[in-house]
């Protein structure tokens, strides 16, 4: 019996204007799966976040969450989904209580229940004692740290990370990285995570190469490295964006 | 999503909003103290040039003060419908607008929840302002102070609605102040509030017939009578029918695929 994918995209283009930004783009996260989708800058990694959450509608293609299509189900998909947007998306003159608290909220859970969630999640990105702290008073790898937290707090099974460690110092970047990986690992978690930077994908990751709109490959890291005969992911994903420009 | 989901969604965006407000101590202050400006200066200025003669709901020549209280109410309701959509294009700027579109209930309830949070706090500062306003003997009858809750809640909503379409179609902040030229102004001055309407009538009857176009000189209205214990049935309806075309405008300005953030989207 097959799995139904946490994520699957078929055809998915997007238009702004006369620009195309997404050209059928077709790729799928399981359960459990941890899937860098790797582009440059422009790639149209945010297009892709925003197509998938309604921010933007949807004309070319299918997104299915869990094997619901988000045209038909977009609120019970939203449900599915913790994400973690590009831009810091925090009140920063609430304190990170509030915040957590106003999100529990919009996702209808009770006030005991978003508390006893709540002070879960903050545990395990050890932000305890800075619970009353207002937003503005933590430092960018904090924030980033509550931003996580709060996309876990609805219990969600598909994690969305738009570039979560932008402007974050390496031990952040490290943190994130690994609770993200740990969420999949543990507790099967699927995690789509955005990025331009090649060395955050990690060992047995798989990987999304999106350029110009384009998947230009997804597989395996490995696979990826076997395919392009390269010594590393950087020259693979080198290889993957300039071989069609050339052609 | 049961009911309660819902009524939790709205607690929670409510009490954003009044933590938003209690930070923000100057915005209460200075909601408070424009209203309360024009009554001690303007009015008191005023008093004897304007002759307000007896008109319905007043019984008895009433003082100039008296006669500009609804209006500085109903502008306290329009500045707080007008900040609360400066803080949604605050909060997309922001990103944490974000956050409430991606909430699994309908963008409609989200809007109206949004909106509806917003009156609260205008009605409360609205009631502030009216207990203050005893200083200068402005003073209906006790039964007034209940009767004028509904037509401030739907005043607010009406203002709130205008505010959130207004936000739907203002790219960036800065642009709000083109809101307090063309949309603030015009709808005070063009209205009931400062002057009755068969005044401007003798002098102008196109002006007067703006006015009586204007949805501001209906919320007018509509608490003018009901700090008396009356309905202005007429001033009801049309609010009643202002807020659903503006508020409709809004979810619509709202919908990715539709409105005003598509278009924005592609730019």
């Amino acid at each position: 019996m097959s799995i139904v994918p946490a994520l699957a995209i078929d055809g998915l283009g997007h238009r702004f204007g006369p620009r195309q930004v997404l050209k059928n783009v077709t790729f799928s996260v399981a359960p459990g799966d941890f899937t860098v989708l790797l582009g440059l800058n422009g790639a149209g990694k945010t297009t892709l976040f925003s197509l998938a959450t309604r921010l933007y509608a949807q004309a070319e293609g299918t997104i299915r969450i869990f094997g619901m299509d988000i045209r038909e189900r977009m609120l019970e998909c939203l449900r599915q989904m913790g994400i973690v947007f590009q831009h810091p998306t925090l009140d920063p003159d609430l304190s990170l209580d509030q915040n957590l608290f106003y999100h529990c909220a919009l996702h209808g859970l009770s006030h005991r229940e978003a508390g006893r969630r709540i002070a879960a999640e903050v545990e395990r990105v050890g932000l305890t004692e800075q619970r009353r702290d207002k937003v503005r008073q933590l430092s960018g790898g904090q924030r980033r740290r509550v931003e996580i937290a709060r996309a876990l707090l609805h219990q969600p099974r598909l994690l969305l990370l738009d570039e979560p460690t932008v402007g974050l110092d390496i031990a952040s970047r490290q943190f994130m990285l690994d609770h993200a990986r740990r969420l999949c690992r543990e507790e099967g978690l699927a995690a789509l995570w955005a990025t331009h930077l090649i060395d955050e994908v990690g060992e047995g990751a798989k990987v999304v190469v999106l350029h110009k709109g384009e998947v230009r490959a997804d597989g395996a890291a490995a696979e990826l490295l076997g395919l392009t005969r390269a010594p590393s992911m950087r020259v693979a994903f080198e290889t993957l964006v300039e071989e069609r420009e050339a052609a | 999503m049961r009911p309660i989901h819902y009524l939790r969604c709205f607690a929670g965006i409510a009490n954003r909003e009044w933590l938003r407000f209690l930070n923000q101590r100057g915005r209460f202050f200075s909601a408070l103290v424009r209203p309360l400006v024009w009554l001690a200066i303007f009015a008191t200025g005023f008093h004897f040039v304007l002759g307000v003669s007896i008109i319905p709901p007043y019984e008895t020549y009433i003082p100039y003060a008296v006669y500009i209280a609804p209006g500085l109410i109903a502008m306290i309701l329009m500045f707080n419908g007008m900040l609360s959509s400066l803080s949604m294009v605050y909060d997309r700027e922001m990103g944490s607008m974000r956050i409430l579109m991606v909430s699994p209930l309908p963008r409609w309830f989200l809007l109206s929840a949004k909106l509806l949070a917003g009156v609260i706090v205008s009605v409360l500062q609205a009631y502030a302002f009216l207990a203050i306003a005893l200083i200068w003997e402005i003073e209906p009858p006790w039964y007034g102070y209940i009767a004028v809750l509904p037509a401030l809640i739907l005043s607010g909503l009406m203002l709130g609605a205008l505010g959130l379409l207004l936000s739907s179609a203002i790219r960036q902040l800065e642009n709000f102040a083109s809101v307090m030229n063309f949309v603030i102004f015009p709808m005070f001055f063009a209205s009931s509030a400062l002057y009755p309407l068969w005044h401007v009538k003798e002098a102008s009857l196109l002006l007067y017939n703006i006015c009586q176009a204007n949805p501001f000189t209906h919320a007018v209205e509509l608490i003018r009578f009901a700090l008396y214990g009356q309905l202005n049935p007429i001033s009801a309806v049309v609010l009643v029918a202002a807020t659903a075309i503006f508020l409709t405008l809004a979810v619509y300005g709202y919908d990715p695929s539709k409105g005003l953030m598509a278009r924005r989207a592609a730019e």
